[in-house]
């Protein structure tokens, strides 16, 4: 387990979830959410949890986000916020 | 609103930023979070039940109940959005057939007759008109062989390397919705229909609990897997490892098909006509 | 070398409680329906990732017994070696809780569209107190 890599993949996490809530398009929004998933994973991969992580990136970078685009496809891709 | 509410985070973020100073230190391994329970677990699991995977064996064994709520929880997940959502389609809603050798598509309104589900020649496509894909198809036609075999191995080697029910389910699921995703929902209703695969979750959760009340008939507690002695017909170490393995398998089937349902509920809104 | 070292300690706490805050700042203040379960999803993921933060060890292996290991009697084997393996366990769970919640509240969202043709709070708050009731 690397402190300093942990680190940087773990600030990359923030960007992600920060720009997840700013982008103005909700497919963009949807698959900034997948990449914020995966990088969480990764994080869990460096600390050493294996098991969690083979479950988010299965779960959350994978299902979970095909059951976001499902919805914003039914619903609308635009929004003021 | 939105001023009173960042004004309300910024100082609730300030106050848990200056409680963390108390903090044990992280990577401490004389923490309090790991000196009183789990090395109880890490000493002992493969002495009670022959399983590597300490996660595992928690997670089936020592934790069974948690597991099995779990695995109804989700089962109950798929059963409400199935609740909130499903309606029949519009009959007078019009089709798109592609005409295989030639090319031309085809529409198809109300009272026109429509080719026949198996024909070879016609296709149908959805309705937001998609260009011939070829490469998509034979693509995912030589990968998902690989990986539902992939998948199998997951869910039978929990016992050795990270894995186990959910992860093994999730991945075999991903598969068949890669499937409905790559060609059309209607194809992907023909591999797993709706009410297989919301049989096969009731099925799953029964599996699981049907094991734990198969203890109490035997004469133990519900989910002492050493109930199971005389029907595996080997002493109760074993007993454990094998009854930990039939629960992962309830598990791996229910978590399958509920994603499976959820993505066909969710992606064509209800009417399973068309998908993504 | 001793901000460094404060940083290395700490760090973990303070991405998380940078991480909740931000998905607590999205289920509160945004308007738009999708735009709030992202928030929610980004609060859940971020307790999961506080509880297995807690559970590494700085030069620990992962949570499977090796093979040198599988034959010492149950005395023998150091546990403090291994990850914790606990939250592991309990935050597998919640990961596919978390899941399952996902998968009704955009079933519940899908609905909200339907009814109303729109996603945002307030329109949605208007519509309700002028008695709009739609088609469906």
């Amino acid at each position: 387990m690397s402190p300093l890599l942990d680190l940087i993949i773990l600030s990359m996490t923030v960007i992600c979830a920060i720009g997840a809530l700013a982008v103005k398009d909700l497919l963009g929004a949807s698959i900034v959410l997948g990449a914020y998933s995966f990088l969480l994973c990764l994080a869990w991969a460096i600390m050493g949890a294996v098991d969690v992580a083979f479950t988010e990136a299965a779960v959350g970078a994978g299902v979970s986000t095909v059951f976001f685009v499902a919805a914003v496809f039914h619903t609308t891709r635009e929004t003021k916020d | 609103m939105k001023t009173f509410a960042r004004i309300t985070i910024l100082f609730c973020l300030g106050v848990f930023l200056w409680q963390s100073w108390d903090f044990p230190d992280w990577g401490d391994k004389d923490s309090p979070a790991s000196s009183h329970l789990s090395p109880y677990f890490a000493k002992n699991t493969m002495k009670d039940s022959h399983v590597p995977n300490i996660v595992s064996a928690i997670l089936a064994d020592y934790r069974g109940f948690d597991t099995m709520f779990e695995t109804a929880v989700v089962f109950s997940a798929g059963l409400a959005c199935f609740f909130l959502l499903r309606r029949k389609p519009p009959k007078t809603k019009s089709k798109y057939y592609r005409h295989l050798p030639t090319g031309i598509t085809v529409k198809i309104t109300g009272e026109g007759k429509e080719p026949s589900k198996d024909s070879k020649v016609f296709r149908q496509i959805d309705s937001l008109w998609t260009p011939y894909d070829l490469i998509i198809r034979k693509t995912t036609q030589y990968i998902i062989p690989f990986v539902q075999i992939f998948a199998l191995y997951v869910v039978a080697h929990g016992h050795y390397s990270p894995g186990g029910g959910f992860q093994g389910g999730v991945i075999l699921a991903a598969t068949i919705i890669l499937f409905a995703v790559s060609r059309n929902l209607v194809a992907g209703l023909r591999w797993v229909s709706e009410k297989a695969a919301s049989v096969s979750a009731a099925i799953g959760v029964f599996i699981y609990a049907g094991a734990g009340a198969m203890c109490i008939v035997l004469g133990k507690v519900f989910l002492n897997y050493e109930a199971l002695m005389e029907v595996f017909g080997t002493d109760s170490v074993m007993a454990r490892y094998y009854g930990i393995f039939v629960v992962e398998i309830g598990v791996a089937l229910a978590v399958t098909t509920v994603m499976i349902w959820l993505y066909y509920n969710l992606s064509s809104s209800g009417k399973h006509d068309e998908g993504l | 070398m001793e901000i460094y070292e404060i940083i290395l300690k700490n760090y973990n706490y303070w991405i998380f409680i940078i991480l909740m805050f931000t998905g607590l700042y999205g289920v509160i203040a945004k308007n738009n329906i999708i735009k709030k379960l992202i928030g929610m999803n980004i609060f859940q993921t971020s307790i999961i990732l506080f509880y297995v933060s807690l559970s590494a060890k700085l030069d620990g292996t992962i949570p499977i017994i090796t093979e040198t290991d599988k034959h010492k009697p149950d005395t023998l084997i150091d546990a403090a070696n291994y990850m914790n393996p606990l939250p592991h366990v309990l935050m597998l769970t919640a990961i596919v809780v978390s899941v399952a919640t996902i998968g009704v509240a955009l079933a519940l969202a899908i609905k909200v569209y339907r009814t109303y043709e729109t996603l945002e709070e307030d329109e949605i708050r208007r519509k309700i107190a002028s008695g709009y009731t739609g088609e469906n």
